[in-house]
């Protein structure tokens, strides 16, 4: 993969509308590694901004403005192209296939070869504490250990950039601030762009980065 | 080439269907080249109103196809109110499903050898009466069609039943029930007042479905309806079989008149249904709360439970019969058994089981291949306006098979596709995709359409998200679909006659040629076997994801099918 200049995740005044109503506006750059997050009450449209940035929103919702990537556009690019990793509430682990199924699902073609790829899922395992889950039925996991599969599938996957949808509204409390240590260290680890949406106000100051409210 | 499949589609649904409405109402006034009519008249029709006993069929069709129908919504509606959420419902759940793979003739031949004069339930009352001959009276094909009525509801009923289930959690109905209850209603009240409205627009298709369907159906009535006259469907197949190729033309306007017989009860039971809303709308603020519906509720159990009861009975006697030796009335078991008629019977049943394969497999593939490429390009494009268009699918369910089928038969002839696999597979496909498509859509968009977008962001490619993501998360209910599709295509009964023109004998074209032989023991094993495949579609269905997925406890709750 090329090297390129890590600038980080820049949305340059980008407003969403629905139905011609304006449903938020931002401008703002978040360096690599920076973790900023985004507060607002639901409907404010925070989810639909993460939609945009990964390129999934509908076609329903008119925005306007740039999404620049390390110095790439990445408007009109597929989603598969753009190199961003997002994690939602729920985590999402394909039930269809195994621990290790789900993390070699993210791990890019480039890396080739059974062995190599199957080390790759096995070091990304001990790093989450998880060593010797790879044939796991993800339905038989912990939620603290479905959440850290589910970090460690998008950190798999080689993004430039993260977004967070409440990744920790649905964790019991105990494990919610733990969870979060979790993935606010491996963000920064790998100098990881951050972007997250939350209502949640722990969330922001655990972050300890730029926090930006939006109102309703 | 994703994007081209919806419009292709609805052309094969919709083409078939255009194309052979042309070539029934052509016909009906008096042009068809092929038999030397070529100026219009309207002397088809003259011919048709000359027939004796036309009004009667006429009614029967339209009068027994709506009371049909509004006994199967009617017990369905009644049942679901009285008990969803309960054990009860469940274990009934469990009895219907599997029954929908019964196919109509087999549950129609079923009923027949328990209602008839001879049959199971008079030799039980036999034992206490003394009799010892059957009664004399027309119980099976009896004046009134209560026969059919009751063959229609009984196989109607899991039905409906089934497409109920798949909208009420569309309606957040077990909150919706506690809430009800928790204001004072009875289960019954609360259900029609809270929930009913919300579903109803999802099962309307369905119930317009099984109207156009009764009344209009020719296998079921051949077996069970009155003979003279006989509906007004069951006739027309009688003029287009006839020797005498004269008869094409009246019974083309015959046909014509069929479809107007359907519009007419379709638009019945559409002001039916507005007057149902005008009058339900002020009940459901009257605030009665119709607390005591004990006897209620217990009147819908039992309805349900005989309407299923019936169709297993059903099997039971034609298993019986199928291996039965010399059985005396009032006997009621016969004196002895015999595999005699089965042992010779095997070699046609192994042709008519490899033909009814060879037309069902690849409309089945078909099927689901189109209906899950529309489903895709759905999500892909993420267009909803494709939906609405989609309702055009639907429209060969409720046009009647009848009033088309003979003039696709007409129009396959004209591009030289006469008698071959290729149009009789197409004449399947036009019931087996709305079936595929009714049976997957639901599913389908049902799925977290956050997988998906989690897949691309990983850096998968939207084929790969299809076939490594979605299509694995949904085995089940392809499956299931598919299993419904070839329940469909084996049950197809004038498709395959009309259009294969009697050169494809399946299983069912079979067993309904023997309904007018009266060979009971013949009848019980064309019976059962019209059931082995779509049971063994069924069965698979539930094995395969069972089996693939033994080590993945999540995808039992991912994949109800």
């Amino acid at each position: 993969m090329p090297e390129t200049i890590k600038s980080g995740l820049e949305l340059r005044d980008v407003q969403v509308r629905l139905g011609g109503r304006e449903l938020l506006a931002v401008d703002l750059t978040i360096a690599p590694g920076e973790i900023v997050t985004l507060m607002g009450p639901s409907g404010s449209g925070k989810s639909s901004l993460l939609g945009h940035i990964c390129g999934t929103l509908p076609d329903a919702f008119e925005v306007t403005g740039q999404v620049v990537l390390d110095g790439k556009n990445l408007d009109g690019l597929a989603p598969q192209d753009r190199h961003v990793g997002i994690l939602f509430q729920d985590d999402l682990l394909f039930p269809h296939l195994s621990v290790g199924g789900n993390l070699a699902f993210a791990l890019p073609s480039h890396i080739k070869g059974r062995t190599d790829r199957r080390a790759r899922v096995e070091a990304a395992l001990v790093s989450a504490g998880m060593d010797g889950f790879y044939d796991r039925d993800p339905a038989t996991l912990s939620g603290g250990q479905r959440a850290r599969v589910a970090l460690m599938r998008v950190l798999l996957s080689e993004p430039c950039a993260l977004l967070l949808d409440e990744p920790f509204s649905k964790l019991d409390s105990s494990l919610r601030s733990q969870i979060r240590a979790f993935v606010f260290d491996l963000c920064r680890k790998n100098s990881l762009p951050t972007l997250m949406v939350t209502h949640d106000p722990e969330d922001g100051a655990a972050a300890g980065g730029r926090v930006v409210e939006l109102d309703g | 080439m994703l994007r081209f499949i919806p419009i292709l589609t609805i052309v094969l649904m919709i083409g078939p269907v255009s194309a052979g409405l042309i070539g029934t109402i052509l016909p009906a006034f008096g042009i068809l080249p092929a038999l030397g009519g070529t100026t219009p008249s309207l002397e088809p029709w003259l011919a048709l109103v000359a027939q004796p006993g036309l009004g009667a069929s006429i009614r029967l069709s339209l009068v027994n196809g709506l009371i049909a129908t509004f006994v199967s919504v009617a017990i369905v509606m009644l049942f679901c109110a009285a008990w969803q959420g309960t054990r009860t419902f469940h274990t009934l759940q469990r009895i219907l499903s599997p029954i929908l793979s019964v196919p109509h003739a087999t549950a129609a031949f079923g009923l027949a050898f328990l209602i008839a004069p001879s049959g199971w339930f008079v030799r039980v009352v036999a034992q206490f009466t003394g009799w010892d001959r059957p009664p004399d009276v027309a119980i099976i094909h009896d004046p009134w069609g209560i026969a059919l009525i009751a063959g229609l509801v009984a196989k109607e009923i899991p039905f409906l039943f089934l497409m109920t289930l798949s909208a009420l959690p569309q309606a957040d109905t077990d909150r919706t029930a506690q809430v009800t209850a928790s204001l004072g209603y009875g289960r019954i009240a609360g259900w029609f007042k809270a929930t009913l409205p919300r579903i109803y627009p999802q099962i309307r298709l369905p119930v317009l479905a099984v109207l156009a369907y009764s009344t209009s159906v020719v296998d079921v009535a051949i077996i069970l309806a009155p003979t003279t006259p006989a509906p007004l469907a069951v006739r027309i197949l009688g003029w287009l079989s006839d020797p005498d190729l004269a008869l094409r033309f009246m019974a083309s306007s015959a046909a014509v008149l069929q479809l107007l017989i359907v519009i007419a009860a379709m638009a019945t039971w559409i002001a039916g249904e507005r007057l149902v809303a005008i009058i339900g709308a002020q009940w459901a603020v009257d605030g009665n709360r119709l607390k005591r519906d004990g006897a209620v509720r217990g009147v819908s159990a039992v309805m349900a439970l005989v309407a299923a009861g019936t169709v297993v009975l059903g099997l039971v006697v034609l298993l019986v019969w199928s291996v039965a030796g010399f059985w005396a009335f009032p006997d009621l078991l016969p004196r002895g058994f015999s595999l005699r008629l089965w042992a010779r019977e095997l070699d046609a049943i192994g042709n008519s089981l490899t033909t009814t394969l060879l037309i069902g497999i690849p409309a089945v593939v078909i099927a689901v291949t189109l209906v899950l490429s529309c489903l895709e390009n759905e999500v892909r494009t993420g267009k909803q306006a494709g939906r609405r268009a989609m309702f055009l699918i639907y429209l060969p369910l409720l046009v009647p098979q009848i009033s088309f089928m003979f003039g696709l038969q007409v129009f396959f002839s004209l591009v030289g596709l006469e008698r071959t696999l290729v149009s009789v597979v197409l004449g399947h496909l036009v019931f087996v995709a709305p079936y595929v498509f009714l049976s997957l859509s639901e599913p389908f968009r049902a799925l977290d359409p956050r997988y998906g977008q989690t897949a691309l962001c990983l850096g998968a490619s939207p084929a790969r998200v299809f076939w490594r993501v979605r299509l694995p998360l949904l085995t089940r209910a392809v499956l299931t679909a598919a299993a419904v599709g070839l329940a469909v295509t084996v049950g197809q009964y004038l498709p395959t006659l009309l259009i294969g023109a009697g050169r494809f004998a399946t299983v069912t074209t079979e067993a309904v040629a023997l309904a007018s032989g009266g060979d009971r023991r013949m009848i019980g094993i064309y019976g059962l076997f019209q059931m082995v495949l779509p049971f063994a579609g069924f069965a698979l269905a539930l094995m395969i994801p069972a089996v693939l997925f033994r080590h993945r406890r999540g995808m039992g709750a991912q994949n109800k099918g």
